[in-house]
Formats: structure tokens, C-alpha cells, sequence
């Protein structure tokens, strides 16, 4: 009994220690933040963030005393708040418009999409049309894109991804407008379900179809307006369904904020860019 | 006595923890589901034309239908299995195979719910798919959790027949009664409060379940019209679109996740009633 009693009582003692210790790590981290002496805020595309996220911690990592903080709100955030004086440098997943040329852009990577279909699928291309007609329901069977006469299983991403956003656009369609029959989040289970299915379309970040083609999965990438797709057709700019993202400045960048840029287009990020499926851009 | 005094204060903070941890969540949901639920009429909840919550479309009851059909779909595959696994150990089985078929159970317990999803999306989708595209169905999401329900069932099911006592079942045979008179008349009886536990603990989680269930289900918005159409549950719903939503929509999934515990706390409160009348 007084085992127990004891045992018990060095179980609580242990727990109680954990949780004030985890409290007391709570109380200081802003604190310790605050002591910083740069700071540096970014803000704009949640497709653009998670990647500078990355490349952020391994900036701070590399120079002390210098805090970054990345903040999410879309590209147009990112626009108002870099003219507004409110963050350093705006993140933008698109190119500038031609009302913003007073910006500064800097292209850090390229986001591609390919459209992905079982290895077994005779189909090898598709054009803008058909796609669209796919995806919205208006051709239900692969024979009418000269396939096989098998009833087409339409893979559609979750809402709020990048890669939903950039195919929308391309389509010209509203998401409401799409007739899925599954619908996926990464891209590790979107090639999952089209390779389980001889008769699905999906879309991936290129990236992350060619690694997995390389590797033997019985996928095939189809060519889109007929441009193959590849990282390669990223990079140049002759894929279609791709865009750049970009960091943007108010005026020509100098200091911390022209080293941080410059880091971020280094080949010291490539590996993080990878990571997040997409496509380095070209260094110059 | 001081170590009875030092025990109870221990033992009660202990219980106002976990207590304070539940209500923490609860508030942290409602804070956080807030702005939609004074912003919007919660009627949108329920007649918004579908979920596209980028476009303003807010209808989680097709959610709500997912969830509780993938559950229930799998209770009544799983609680009848699990029963008669139990009554295999405790009554059928010789005792060598009973354990080596109990070790079986638990180490299928042990199995983390994403190995099952990725055995159901690989394996089990495809398979279904073949037979009646496109394979990602209610049907794949039931039978998912079904195998992950099933040793939860089981297991119980035997810690309350095993917990009989034994002049129960010694009384039974003296009268003369069958094996099998003995486990439908004594035996399942005795253990009914026990199994129904098991049962409520099962379907909680059958409910809550995310992954495995967000990778065989298909994840489409819809009320299914048979079990080989896809659905979404509420849990997937949260897990699909929470790292990428912002404003309105976040808040909107926070009352997806408020919608899942309301769920969780009328079936606690379902098996509190029912134990009540048992008792009455």
C-alpha cells in the first residue's frame, strides 16, 4: 500500500514538474524573442510561407541575433503590407502584376502542377478543354479523350491548397463547379490513389510525380497543351500550369533584408525548396 | 490519517486536472469557432448549398451523415465479431489457442490507425475499385474501422466475461445447462454492463477516427447514396483542410471539430442513461 502510495505520489511529482516546466517554457520564449536585436517581417501567399518558414529558421540558425517572423494572409496581403511600410518583404505566389511594377520581385521558386494518370491509362496528353470538361463532369468516360471505354474516377484536392488554387485558375472554374469522386490533401496520397486506380486523373505538384516516376510508381504525367511535363518545363517556362513565387520588396532591398533574399535564392535553400515540392529558380 | 489526507489532495488535483484539461478544450474550441457562430446564422450550418467555405458555403450535415454512417457501419460489423471473439477466449477455445489468439487481438490493437489507412488505400481501395469504382467509398472507411474497432470490442468483451464469477458459471453447469445455455443465460448477462462500456468506448473512437478513415473514405461532400459512394467525416474534414484555411474557414472547421464533440458527449451521455435505467 504505501508502494503504491509512494509511487503514485513520484508519478505526480514528475507530472507536476513537466507541466511547470512546460509553462515556464511558454513564459519565455517571447521574452527571449523580444531580446533580439533584427527583426525582420515577412508576410502574404500561405503557399509561399511554409517554404520561407523553412529557409527563415535556417537563416536565423546561420546569424545571430537576427529574428524573422513569417505571418500567413494571401498575396494580396502581402502587396498592401509591403507598401504600407507594415512588413520588410511581402510573399507572392505569382508573378507582379502590371499595376504593382512599382514592387521589386524576386523569384525564389516555381510551382508546377501535372496531371497525373495510372501507367495503364492509353492516354498520353490532354489540352485545356478536356480537362475542364473532365473535371467538371462533362465527360464521365475515357473513351471520349481517346482512352478506353471505362468510367473516369476525377481526383480533386482538398479546399485551401495551393495546388487547388493554381488548377482553378488554369481551368478557369470555380471549385463548386468540380465533380470529384475523392478527394485527397498531400500529394503523397494523391499518387497513392492513382496508382491504385487504372481509372483516375489526379493533379500533384510536379516535383513530387517525377520523384515518384523515377522510382517506378506506375504513374504517368501528362503533357498539357502539348508541353511534356517536367521540372525542366517548370524552370524554362514553357509548362503551362505553373507559376513563380516570388518575395517582394517596396524598394530596391539593402541590409538584412537584401541578405535575407539573397539566401533565399542561394543553392544553400535548394535542398528545403525540394523539400516542399518545388522547383529552385534559375540563379540568375 | 496524514498519508490518506496527502493521498485524497493528490488524487483530487489530479482529478480537477483532467477535468480542467476537458473544459480547457471545450473553451478553446468555442473561442475559436466564435466569430462564425455569432458572424453567421448557424441555420447556414445546416441548409448552405454544400461545403466550399472559400465561396461561402458552410452545410456540414453531409459531414455530420458521413461520420455517423461510417461509425454505426462499423459497429454493427464490429460489436457482433468482437462478442464472439470474446466468447471463443473464454468458453470455446482450449486454453493454449485462447492466448495465442488474445496475443492476436492486442497486437491488432497495438496497430497505429495510419498503418490501417495505408493498408485500406493501397490495398483495400483498389481492390473494392475494381469491383465498383472508385473503390474510395463509405464501404472502404467502414471496413477500416471495423478492424480498428474490432480488438477495442473484443478485448473488453473478455475482460467482462473473464470477471463472471465463477459460482455463477459452476451453479449453471450443476443445473445442467449447455454451454451455450450457459453463456446466453449467465454469462452474457453478467457481463452486459462491461460489454456496453466497450461498446461506447469503441464507437468513440469510430467516431473521432482520422487518418485511416481521411485515406480510404474518398473525403467528397455528399450524402451518400450507396455504401460504395465516398463521403467525408467531420474528423477528416478538420485534418483535410485545417493547415491551409485561414479567416472564416478556420473558424468554420474549429465548429466542425465542436460538432464532433457535441457527438462524443450525447453518446457518453446515451450509455449514463442507459446504465441509470439499468439500475432503476
Amino acid at each position: 500500500m504505501v508502494k503504491i502510495i509512494v509511487f503514485s505520489l513520484t508519478s505526480r511529482f514528475v507530472i507536476a514538474t513537466t507541466v511547470i516546466t512546460f509553462c515556464g517554457l511558454i513564459w519565455t520564449v517571447p521574452t527571449a524573442a523580444n531580446a533580439g536585436s533584427q527583426r525582420l517581417v515577412l508576410t502574404g501567399s500561405s503557399t509561399v510561407a511554409p517554404l520561407i518558414n523553412e529557409i527563415a529558421r535556417r537563416f536565423e540558425a546561420q546569424s545571430s541575433g537576427v529574428r524573422i517572423d513569417v505571418q500567413t494572409g494571401g498575396s494580396s496581403r502581402g502587396v498592401n503590407d509591403v507598401r504600407k511600410n507594415i512588413a520588410d518583404i511581402g510573399m507572392i505566389s505569382r508573378a507582379l502584376k502590371t499595376d504593382e511594377k512599382d514592387l521589386h520581385a524576386f523569384t525564389v521558386a516555381l510551382d508546377g502542377i501535372s496531371l497525373i494518370v495510372h501507367a495503364d491509362n492509353p492516354v498520353t496528353a490532354l489540352g485545356r478543354q478536356q480537362i475542364a470538361d473532365i473535371f467538371t463532369g462533362n465527360v464521365s468516360r475515357w473513351r471520349a479523350v481517346g482512352g478506353t471505354d471505362a468510367r473516369i474516377t476525377v481526383v480533386n484536392k482538398a479546399e485551401g491548397r495551393s495546388t487547388l488554387e493554381l488548377f482553378l485558375e488554369y481551368l478557369q472554374v470555380k471549385n463548386s463547379a468540380i465533380k470529384p469522386h475523392i478527394i485527397i490533401g498531400d500529394n503523397a496520397q494523391g499518387i497513392k490513389t492513382v496508382t491504385g486506380n487504372r481509372n483516375a486523373i489526379g493533379y500533384v505538384s510536379i516535383g513530387a510525380a517525377e520523384y515518384e516516376v523515377q522510382r517506378g510508381a506506375s504513374l504517368r504525367l501528362l503533357a498539357l497543351d502539348g508541353v511534356e511535363a517536367s521540372v525542366e518545363n517548370v524552370r524554362n517556362g514553357t509548362f503551362p500550369l505553373s507559376r513563380p513565387l516570388n518575395l517582394i520588396t517596396a524598394s530596391e532591398p539593402n541590409g538584412l533584408v537584401r541578405e535575407f533574399i539573397r539566401f533565399a535564392q542561394s543553392p544553400q535553400v535548394h535542398d528545403l525548396i525540394e523539400a516542399q515540392y518545388f522547383v529552385p529558380a534559375d540563379a540568375n | 490519517m496524514q498519508t490518506d489526507r496527502l493521498l485524497t489532495g493528490v488524487l483530487r488535483a489530479g482529478a480537477v486536472l483532467a477535468a480542467l484539461v476537458m473544459l480547457l478544450i471545450l473553451c478553446f474550441l468555442l473561442l475559436e469557432s466564435w466569430p462564425v457562430l455569432t458572424g453567421l446564422s448557424v441555420f447556414r450550418f445546416l441548409t448552405d448549398a454544400s461545403w466550399h467555405p472559400l465561396e461561402g458555403a458552410y452545410n456540414l450535415m453531409p459531414m455530420l451523415a458521413g461520420t455517423l454512417l461510417a461509425s454505426i457501419g462499423a459497429l454493427i460489423l464490429a460489436v457482433p465479431l468482437g462478442i464472439a471473439s470474446a466468447l471463443f477466449i473464454v468458453f470455446f477455445a482450449p486454453l493454449h489457442l485462447a492466448s495465442i489468439y488474445k496475443r492476436l487481438i492486442e497486437l491488432l490493437a497495438g496497430i497505429p490507425s495510419v498503418v490501417f489507412g495505408f493498408w485500406g488505400l493501397t490495398t483495400l481501395a483498389p481492390l473494392i475499385g475494381e469491383w465498383q469504382p472508385p473503390g474510395a467509398s463509405l464501404l472502404a472507411g467502414v471496413l477500416v474501422l471495423t478492424l480498428m474497432i474490432l480488438p477495442m470490442i473484443t478485448i473488453t468483451a473478455y475482460t467482462a466475461l473473464a470477471a463472471v464469477p465463477k459460482e455463477l458459471l459452476q451453479n449453471a453447469s450443476a443445473l445442467g445447462l449447455s454451454r451455450w445455455g450457459t453463456v446466453r443465460g449467465v454469462a452474457l448477462p453478467a457481463a452486459r454492463t462491461g460489454i456496453t462500456a466497450g461498446v461506447i468506448l469503441a464507437a468513440a473512437r469510430a467516431l473521432g477516427e482520422t487518418m485511416a478513415v481521411l485515406m480510404v473514405a474518398g473525403n467528397v461532400v455528399q450524402y451518400p447514396e450507396s455504401v460504395f459512394d465516398p463521403v467525408r467525416t467531420l474528423a477528416a474534414n478538420i485534418a483535410l483542410e485545417m493547415a491551409y484555411a485561414m479567416g472564416d474557414h478556420r473558424s468554420v472547421l474549429f465548429v466542425s471539430g465542436l460538432l464532433l464533440m457535441l457527438l462524443v458527449m450525447v453518446l457518453s451521455a446515451m450509455a449514463g442513461l442507459l446504465e441509470k435505467r439499468r439500475y432503476a
